[in-house]
């Protein structure tokens, strides 16, 4: 029996190496290209919010036109999702779609809209953080060893 | 007994049983006589496939009886819309075969989601003995298998067949939510979007002109190790394999005995590793071999390695390839639906996808023995 499952191990190995080699693969400079300047733009769009914010309200504080910022691009991200254009920026974009706050933003509304059929509690509310929940909870777990290192050898706080 | 008297098996000297195949399995598992013949030749009297925009624009667009412009077809949500889909080949399969749900004595069918709540749901509304059938993407030769041997067996004169598979339900349950930007890999695949439905009668004179299921072979579970979710083409290609090896050892066929060789949904790189594999194993696939994965959207449609699902298949082989055996432009074809049997539970907890691959030859009317 061990002899006959050894075989099959061999086999399987043997399979999975010839389908990796016959699987296409992305192409990882154009990707990177792509994300690149995909969250570029985003950036760059952001920071020309801010600057108009800052410039035609004086009065803000500048944490103040970063959270305005904030918001206006989450809402754009929504918008865009509802609007069901998002997810062909982000097919090109990749990283560069997935990790600036729009893809935060467009991972709760996608999620929100695909189970609103279920209703408001079970459908909206149970699974509104599916996809994004392992970014909430590995926030919350990697801020608190953070600052439990801050505490431990800087002493500060 | 009197049920079975009326039922002459015209078995024919060269088909003995007893000889068994004595090559090895590519499974490893130990050869047995695998095929199931069906002597009285049940006859596909009915077909319709429904499908979505998309399919509507790929290369066999033309040849589907119906095409849904909205892929919610007014529905409030897409699992009614699959239904009405279902429901609309089914009873388009009925009326193509001239005959009225009454007439209908069983029902087989199966779909991608949890619990068939489709097939289930949509059977409510139907109202005919109805037997559930899952095998993934291989639904639609199972349940073709199952009404033949049904036929054949003279329980029944007519059993409808159908499945369906849509894009959005199947991609909500396996995947993400339709609007996240997610990217997919370049083997990803592609959820057909649409609904078959057969009609399978007994032979008899006002059937004699319709194609006929001369064999069936039962598919074994096959797992080759693989364990991304996404290529499935790899992960079902050993099954297409085996099942295509016994098919070619033990029928007495060869493969140009075949006018077409159908595989379900291997796509591109199922497709191509499927020939290497069986070139391995001496059988050289030529020109008559075709997938419907890969043939059912445009290389232009952003599907990557082309479509999956059940519906890939069954829309593929209800519309093109039976209009090809109706005239007689085909005269046999071997329907190899393939199937990978995970759930996305049994992907995250580290195990392997096995595959599964039902065969079932069909032959013209036209020709042929």
């Amino acid at each position: 029996m061990s002899e006959s499952s050894n075989t099959i191990k061999q086999r399987n190995d043997r399979y999975n190496k010839y389908v990796e080699t016959v699987t296409p693969k992305t192409s990882i400079a154009k990707a990177l290209w792509h994300s690149f300047w995909i969250g570029g733009v985003t950036c760059m769009i952001g920071q020309a919010i801010g600057d108009i914010l800052a410039f035609a309200v004086p009065t803000l504080t500048v944490e103040m036109v970063a959270n305005i910022t904030s918001m206006i691009l989450i809402t754009a991200a929504i918008l865009f999702t509802g609007l069901g254009f998002y997810d062909v920026i982000a097919r090109q974009g990749g990283a560069g779609s997935f990790l600036p706050i729009t893809g935060f933003a467009n991972a709760m509304a996608s999620a929100s809209m695909e189970f609103k059929t279920e209703g408001l509690i079970f459908g909206t509310s149970v699974k509104l953080f599916s996809v994004v929940g392992p970014v909430v909870v590995n926030g919350i777990v990697w801020s608190t060893v953070a600052g439990l290192l801050n505490l431990l050898i800087l002493g500060m706080y | 007994m009197a049920l079975f008297k009326n039922i002459k098996r015209n078995k024919p000297e060269s088909f003995s049983d007893g000889n068994r195949d004595v090559l090895p399995s590519p499974t490893g598992f130990s050869p047995r006589q695998r095929i199931m013949r069906f002597y009285n030749t049940p006859r596909i009297i009915g077909r319709m496939s429904v499908v979505g925009k998309k399919e509507a624009k790929g290369p066999v667009g033309k040849y589907f009886s119906k095409c849904e412009a909205d892929d919610k077809l007014g529905e409030k949500t897409f699992e009614r819309a699959e239904i009405r889909m279902f429901d609309t080949a089914v009873r388009g399969a009925v009326r193509d075969a001239k005959l009225e749900v009454d007439d209908i004595d069983l029902f087989v069918s199966g779909d991608l989601l949890n619990q068939m709540t489709t097939s289930n749901y949509a059977a409510r509304d139907i109202g005919v003995p109805h037997i559930g059938v899952y095998s993934a993407c291989s639904t639609m030769t199972e349940s073709l298998t199952v009404a033949a041997a049904m036929v054949d067996g003279g329980y029944f004169s007519n059993v409808l067949c159908a499945v369906s598979s849509h894009f959005a339900t199947a991609e909500r349950q396996f995947r993400y939510p339709l609007e996240y930007g997610c990217q997919r890999p370049p083997y990803a695949q592609w959820t057909v979007t649409g609904a078959a439905a057969s009609v399978i009668a007994r032979n008899c004179k006002e059937t004699e002109r319709f194609p006929k299921i001369v064999m069936a072979i039962p598919g074994i579970i096959t797992d080759f190790g693989t364990n991304d979710l996404n290529n499935m083409g790899a992960a079902m290609a050993p099954a297409a394999m085996d099942t295509m090896f016994t098919l070619f050892t033990q029928s007495g066929y060869g493969v140009d005995d075949f006018d077409m060789i159908v595989t379900g949904d291997l796509g591109k790189l199922g497709s191509d590793i499927l020939r290497d594999l069986m070139r391995r194993r001496g059988i050289r696939l030529g020109q008559n071999y075709i997938d419907c994965g890969n043939m059912i959207y445009n290389v232009d449609q952003k599907c990557y390695q082309g479509g999956s699902g059940c519906a890939c298949s069954a829309t593929v082989f209800n519309s093109y390839i039976m209009e090809k055996l109706i005239n007689g432009e085909f005269k046999r074809i071997a329907y190899l639906a393939t199937g990978a049997l995970m759930s996305t539970q049994s992907c995250y907890q580290g195990e392997t996808i096995p595959g599964i691959s039902h065969a079932v030859i069909v032959e013209s009317p036209f020709g042929g023995e």
